[in-house]
């Protein structure tokens, strides 16, 4: 694999939560419109991980940086700002608002910035940003269910509008929690062929799964992640065959 | 009308709430309220909700402490008809300026917390601002007994132009006098300009960050938005509201006084707001007036009235009824306030406006053939 351009760089990390170790010593550098998977049994610190990366936990020690920018510090609007956009293991949400207004939402927080007192128009007449929302909720195959509330969504609905949301602000690093944790092998499948879409599209993406099937068909490069350490790291074929990984973690999850 | 200005529904709900409120004089009369003293207040309460629903209802901040607010638009609304002019127009002005900065500086500081702890500051520092009204702040206030017109105030402007007065002053608008219905219309002009603003807020893309905060203000930080000046916001816009109604109340009765900033006036206009539907348009109206009618009607009975009215019934069980009865009439309404209040919590958390949903749902039903699976499972 050619070295290319290092976009996320995440520097000699560790997060302590009073005795527990959760994260130790994590170095870690993400190439430019690559995916990159995190794997790792339950506890291992992947959700911390990312939790650092997007400023809602600050680390212990070390530092984040992206495109050049130290990341640590920052606020998660600022991060967000700069071009990071996550989903959550468990869902995001407004839920009293509709699906459409979800969507909406982040596309305005691009277009006008983290603040802007936009009284003197209303939202009929936002028709760009409404129609870039459907047409979002069209990629992901929502667009029936626009004028839903979020709330009474499905699981698997709810994780694809998240993602949508995510999407639409045409981040430069997507971070996707377990983004298809809950749903069934169909919404799986569709959702990977969705995350292939866009993998054309050159944007970078850190993905923690457990699902084995949807890491090897979508990652460029797994971090396996065990008791707050990275454990191993490479190319998919060079992790399937590492025997550390096989008894971490492959061996008793499959 | 241009879809940029406003959509069809909320031009319908304006032209219908304008005109429910110009015709009050007319329905209230028969329901022993239409004179212009409570119509008055009817529509300053009714500010009063607007403006306190786009901070709770939309934004999901409770205050304890909007009466601060109201207090700080009265007095300055009386010292401007003291010092500079009786017209009522730069009394308002100035109210509304002040009470926006007062509150700017104070929902700075609340605003570092969110949830109980912002209600709690926000009532700490409005009990600071009542006790202060009644202390040191009394060169400015007058203390306990209240801020009013005297025939020797400066009033600088109206001896420019060289207007004088002969009895006791009274608050114009273009020289002539705000009182009775002439008053109620004045206020009403500005209860109806206060629920067009409103309108316009809830359904501008600000608006709707403000209702995400109130859903996931999480969510919102991690999508990009700073939400602290946007709370910030509303909190200046409710407290703007808030000076505009006070100022309204000093206009109308040139009287300000401390006890407007006590803590049981920032719970009245909250119950308003809960009895109506909080993040509802005109809930908040509908449980001002409900609250101000009520007042007026059941702190004005006394024991000797409902005697009265009770004369028909036997011995013993007149006088029975008239014992219990008193307990919830005149000083003792604030108990039915209380209990009609835990009612409606418990029953109707969206308040009045969930009501008048329901039986409209209701009816709709009736007509139409009963449906095997909730309309929000259909896409499914
Ligand atoms: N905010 C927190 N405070 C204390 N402990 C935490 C916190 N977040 C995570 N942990 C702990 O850190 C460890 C790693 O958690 P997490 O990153 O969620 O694991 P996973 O790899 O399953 O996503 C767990 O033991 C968890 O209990
Ligand atoms: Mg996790």
């Amino acid at each position: 694999m050619s070295n290319g351009n290092i976009v996320l760089h995440v520097a000699d990390v560790h997060k302590r939560f009073g005795g527990l170790h959760a994260l130790a010593d994590i170095d870690l550098a993400v190439e430019e419109g690559k995916t990159h998977a995190i794997i790792g049994p339950n506890g291992a610190g992947k959700s911390t991980l990312l939790n650092v990366i997007i400023g809602k936990l600050a680390p212990t020690s070390g530092q984040v940086i992206f495109d050049g920018t130290i990341l640590t510090g920052r606020k998660p609007f600022q991060i967000n700002q700069l071009g990071i956009a996550r989903v959550f293991q468990t869902p995001e949400i407004f839920a009293d608002l509709s699906v459409l207004h979800n969507v909406m939402i982040p596309a305005l927080a691009r277009r006008d910035g983290m603040f802007k007192l936009n009284m003197l128009r209303t939202l009929e007449s936002e028709t760009a940003i409404r129609a870039e929302a459907e047409h979002m909720l069209e990629d992901v195959g929502m667009i029936a269910r626009k004028d839903m509330m979020a709330g009474s969504l499905s699981r698997g609905d709810k994780r694809r509008m998240e993602l949508a949301m995510c999407l639409i602000q045409h981040p430069r690093l997507l971070l996707l929690d377990e983004p298809t944790a809950g749903m069934s092998r169909h919404d799986t499948n569709t959702t990977i062929e969705l995350l292939k879409k866009i993998k054309s599209r050159g944007m970078t993406k850190v993905i923690i799964e457990h699902d084995m099937h949807v890491v090897f068909s979508l990652a460029d490069k797994i971090s396996v992640l065990a008791q707050g350490r990275i454990i191993a790291d490479g190319t998919p074929d060079q992790v399937r065959g590492n025997p550390k990984v096989q008894e971490a973690y492959l061996g008793g999850a499959h | 009308m241009n879809a940029n200005l406003m959509s069809r529904n909320d031009l319908v709900l304006l032209l219908g709430f304008s005109l429910v409120v110009l015709t009050m004089p007319i329905w209230l009369a028969p329901l022993g309220a239409g004179y212009p003293d409570l119509l008055q207040r009817f529509m300053i309460y009714g500010i009063f909700a607007v403006g306190f629903n786009i901070l709770f209802g939309l934004t999901g901040y409770l205050s304890f402490g909007h009466a601060a607010f109201f207090g700080v638009g009265s007095y300055t609304a009386v010292w401007s008809l003291k010092l500079l002019t009786l017209d009522a127009i730069p009394a308002m002005v100035l109210a509304v300026i002040i009470s926006g900065i007062f509150a700017l500086i104070i929902g700075f500081l609340c605003l570092r917390r969110s949830g109980i702890y912002f209600s709690i500051l926000t009532l700490a520092f409005a009990q600071m601002s009542y006790n202060l009204a009644y202390s040191v702040l009394t060169p400015i206030t007058n203390g306990e007994t209240g801020l009013q017109l005297t025939l020797s105030d400066p009033r600088v402007i109206d001896a420019a132009v060289g207007h004088s007065f002969v009895g006791q002053p009274i608050p114009t608008l273009f020289g002539t006098p705000i009182g009775g219905y002439a008053g109620f219309y004045f206020c009403a002009a500005f209860l109806i300009i206060a629920f067009f603003v409103a309108q316009r807020i809830a359904g501008s893309p600000f608006g709707m960050m403000l209702k995400a905060i109130k859903s996931n203000q999480t969510r919102m930080q991690f999508t990009g938005f700073n939400t602290r000046p946007y709370a910030l916001s509303a909190f200046v816009i409710s407290g703007m509201y808030a000076g505009l109604a006070g100022a309204l109340l000093a206009v109308t009765d040139p009287l300000a006084g401390a006890e407007r900033m006590q803590w049981t006036a920032s719970g009245e206009v909250v119950l308003m707001t809960i009895l109506g539907g909080v993040g509802t348009l005109v809930g908040p109206v509908i449980g001002a007036w409900i609250i101000k009618y009520f007042e007026n009607i059941l702190s004005a009975l006394n024991d000797n009235i409902l005697a009265r009215f009770f004369d028909v019934l036997p011995d013993g069980v007149d006088s029975f009824l008239v014992k219990v009865i008193g307990k919830f009439v005149g000083d003792g309404w604030h108990l039915t306030l209380g209990l009609v209040f835990v009612i409606i919590v418990i029953f109707l958390p969206g308040g009045i406006m969930e009501g008048v949903r329901r039986i409209a749902a209701a009816f709709r039903n009736r007509g139409s053939t009963p449906r095997t699976s909730n309309q929000t499972q259909a896409a499914e």
